[in-house]
């Protein structure tokens, strides 16, 4: 009995929330089309889902230590137009340009990060500034529209896998990628580096009283997300190919997934897991509006209701257990 | 000695803020004007004088408007959207008649009321981070202003667009409304209640809600007068274009107000700063803007310097704050869930 009632707490507090919504979406489209979890459907979906789960891994990080990444989505474009510019075609120069790539994430986190705690430049402002930076600045060099196009070998993981593997038939790259990334993340979440930027998050000065380095462990978390955008970019390079628009508007998406996931914004509150499912909830949640034949137009507003609804019930659990200390809290 | 000083001293510091700004300002036309000089063109001249007061107004309205949000430590993703649905209200609601332009008016600013009421209440009563909140709402009208409108609608009487058109001399109309709706938002925010609650509630909510502060009731009125002024952008949009057009919300306009507002010296994380301020930051921005055309520097160039000025700008007000600034939680949204 008590055991029900804490898997009933587990599942109702604002982490457990998005594994609800997520299998409410998933019976949803169960309703409307059970082919989809045949194994062939269901791989294609978890591979396109492949790279928002990752961003949101990446977007994660940088939330709980109490900051934002608004330049994730100009980064998987500008990562997605190096690569086809660089690469040009020839299979030889994948893995040196992926070089150039990771090298080139890990620049534009590194940057983001000291501006914000070197500087003292708010993250919104820090991000919104290089996702300005970024934008025009790969269109300056590409003169508008991206050039080139990219290598077989670079498009293998965002669109290949391993083939022949029973029931699911085809075990997609990007999905072991996923797995992989997220499995590092977690576990990376529980070492000395995890729970310092949780805390980090949670209280900065508490942090830093208590002999942390606050600093360094934001700056370290703006750079998983700029190389987290960079896998992303490659995964989503190769799926969909090279155009201007590759990433635009990816940066809200990334958030309202990692916020759908119960991660508090302002740090200090919520778990990598529950992040990336809400990324995955978010994908399911495209697929249904795919098959209710949604027209495409009216996507935003379901999705922003859905968003508004779902923090708001995170909202209402959260403030039940923080107004037990009664004497901090007079009504 | 010292300590008699204390009072003297932290009210220049408050007022150089301000001074600073506009010596930013000053700072940006004497360079701006010297570059365009060594190209052998003038940054003075009429046209581009005009082409500089014609792009602050626009940005004007959404500015001011964000600042209350962004002095009450909340924020507006949505105005972007509300310009565009209201520039589609005005011009539906008018369709060409002159007699229903003050209809038309009180449409938009109904409307968009009542979207900034919709934010306000999702943040205050429902405990939404107002990021989410309002880029929930943009997201709602997005897919609205999709379905509906597939192209631009509804028809701008003559009279009307004179509102985006006519100059004196080389001031636009627009600016000097928008001149006007800042002087009202200054003298809201220095001499009325509400003006000064905006502040105590972005200083520190908790001490503002214990001071008897109805905390709620000033973060919706900050939301509702944001989303007006965003209507009255919309407006300006519909004189302007001549038709309403959901198109306007691609241009992001919410983010170049987010800006003007944070290179006007308010702070992201609110308390401080004012309209004045914001008006001078709109006004970089616009100078930088005319300075790069009249240069025929790369539309793609100006993006890239534009966000190397508002981070360079935001450091080295983090630089004059830094005492006062660092010791406060950076994004401490816990406390608004009640």
């Amino acid at each position: 009995m008590t055991r029900l009632r804490a898997l009933a707490g587990r599942l109702t507090n604002p982490t457990g929330t998005v594994f609800i919504l997520l299998a409410l979406i998933l019976a949803g489209i169960f309703v409307k089309n059970a082919d989809f979890f045949a194994g062939p459907s269901l791989m294609a979906f978890l591979k396109q889902a492949a790279p928002l789960v990752i961003l949101a891994a990446g977007q994660y990080f940088v939330i709980v230590s109490g900051n934002f990444d608004l330049s994730v989505g100009a980064l998987v474009g500008a990562q997605v137009v190096i690569a086809a510019r660089l690469i040009d075609g020839e299979e030889s120069r994948t893995l040196p340009v992926l070089a150039v790539m990771l090298f080139f994430g890990l620049a534009v986190g590194l940057v983001n990060g000291l501006i914000t705690t070197a500087l003292k430049v708010q993250s919104f402002i820090t991000t919104l500034g290089m996702l300005l930076v970024l934008y025009g600045a790969i269109r300056l060099w590409t003169g508008g529209a991206p050039t080139g196009s990219l290598s077989e070998a670079f498009r293998t993981p965002g669109r290949l896998g391993i083939e022949g593997v029973p029931i699911l038939g085809q075990l997609p790259w990007a999905l072991l990628i996923m797995l992989a990334l997220g499995a590092g993340a977690i576990v990376l979440m529980r070492t000395r580096f995890g729970r310092i930027l949780m805390a980090s998050g949670d209280n900065d000065r508490a942090a830093a009283l208590s002999g942390a380095r606050v600093d360094t462990v934001r700056t370290a978390a703006f750079v998983l997300s700029g190389l987290s955008a960079t896998v992303a970019g490659v995964l989503i390079g190769g799926f969909a190919g090279v155009s201007a628009q590759v990433g635009e508007g990816l940066e809200f998406t990334v958030i309202t997934a990692v916020v759908l996931g119960g991660v508090v914004l302002g740090g200090g509150r919520g778990t990598v897991i529950a992040a990336m499912a809400g990324a995955l909830a978010i994908e399911a949640l495209f697929t249904l509006f795919n098959q209710l034949a949604l027209p495409a137009t009216l996507r935003p507003t379901v999705q922003g209701a859905i968003i508004i609804a779902a923090v708001a019930y995170a909202a209402r659990q959260r403030t039940r257990p923080a107004a037990t200390p009664a004497t901090v809290t007079p009504s | 000695m010292t300590r008699r000083l204390s009072p003297a001293a932290l009210s220049s510091t408050t007022l150089s803020s301000t001074v600073l700004i506009y010596l930013a300002l000053a700072g940006v036309l004497v360079i701006g004007g010297a570059a365009v000089a060594t190209g052998g063109g003038n940054l003075f001249a009429t046209a581009n004088l005009v082409d500089m007061f014609t792009r602050t107004s626009l940005t004007g309205f959404l500015a001011i408007g964000m600042t209350l949000v962004i002095l009450c430590r909340s924020l507006d993703l949505s105005v972007g959207y509300v310009a565009a649905l209201s520039s589609l209200v005005a011009a539906t609601t008018m369709d060409g008649d002159v007699g229903r332009i003050p209809l038309a008016i009180g449409a938009v600013l109904l409307v968009s009321g009542l979207i900034g009421g919709a934010n306000g209440v999702f943040v205050t009563v429902l405990g939404v981070n107002p990021f989410i909140a309002t880029l929930g709402t943009g997201l709602i009208l997005k897919g609205y202003l999709d379905t509906e409108y597939k192209g631009p609608a509804g028809d701008v009487p003559a009279v009307f667009q004179q509102f985006g058109y006519t100059r004196i001399a080389f001031i636009p109309i627009s600016t000097v409304v928008m001149l006007a709706v800042a002087a009202a938002a200054i003298w809201f925010l220095r001499s009325t209640r509400t003006g000064h609650h905006m502040y105590a509630v972005g200083g520190d909510l908790d001490v503002a809600r214990m001071s008897g502060i109805r905390t709620g009731r000033v973060l919706i009125a900050a939301h509702v007068l944001c989303a007006m002024c965003a209507g009255v952008a919309g407006l300006l949009l519909a004189a302007r274009f001549g038709t309403g057009s959901a198109e306007a919300y691609t241009n992001l306009y919410e983010l170049d107000a987010i800006a003007a507002v944070v290179l006007g010296g308010t702070l992201l994380l609110g308390g401080k700063g004012g309209v004045a301020g914001t008006v001078a930051g709109v006004a970089i921005l616009a100078v930088l803007d005319t300075v790069f055309n009249v240069m025929q520097i790369d539309p793609f160039a100006k993006d890239v310097l534009r966000g190397a000025v508002i981070i360079a700008a935001v450091a080295i007000y983090a630089r004059r704050q830094l005492d006062r600034t660092a010791r406060r939680p950076r994004f401490a949204l816990e406390g608004r869930a009640s």
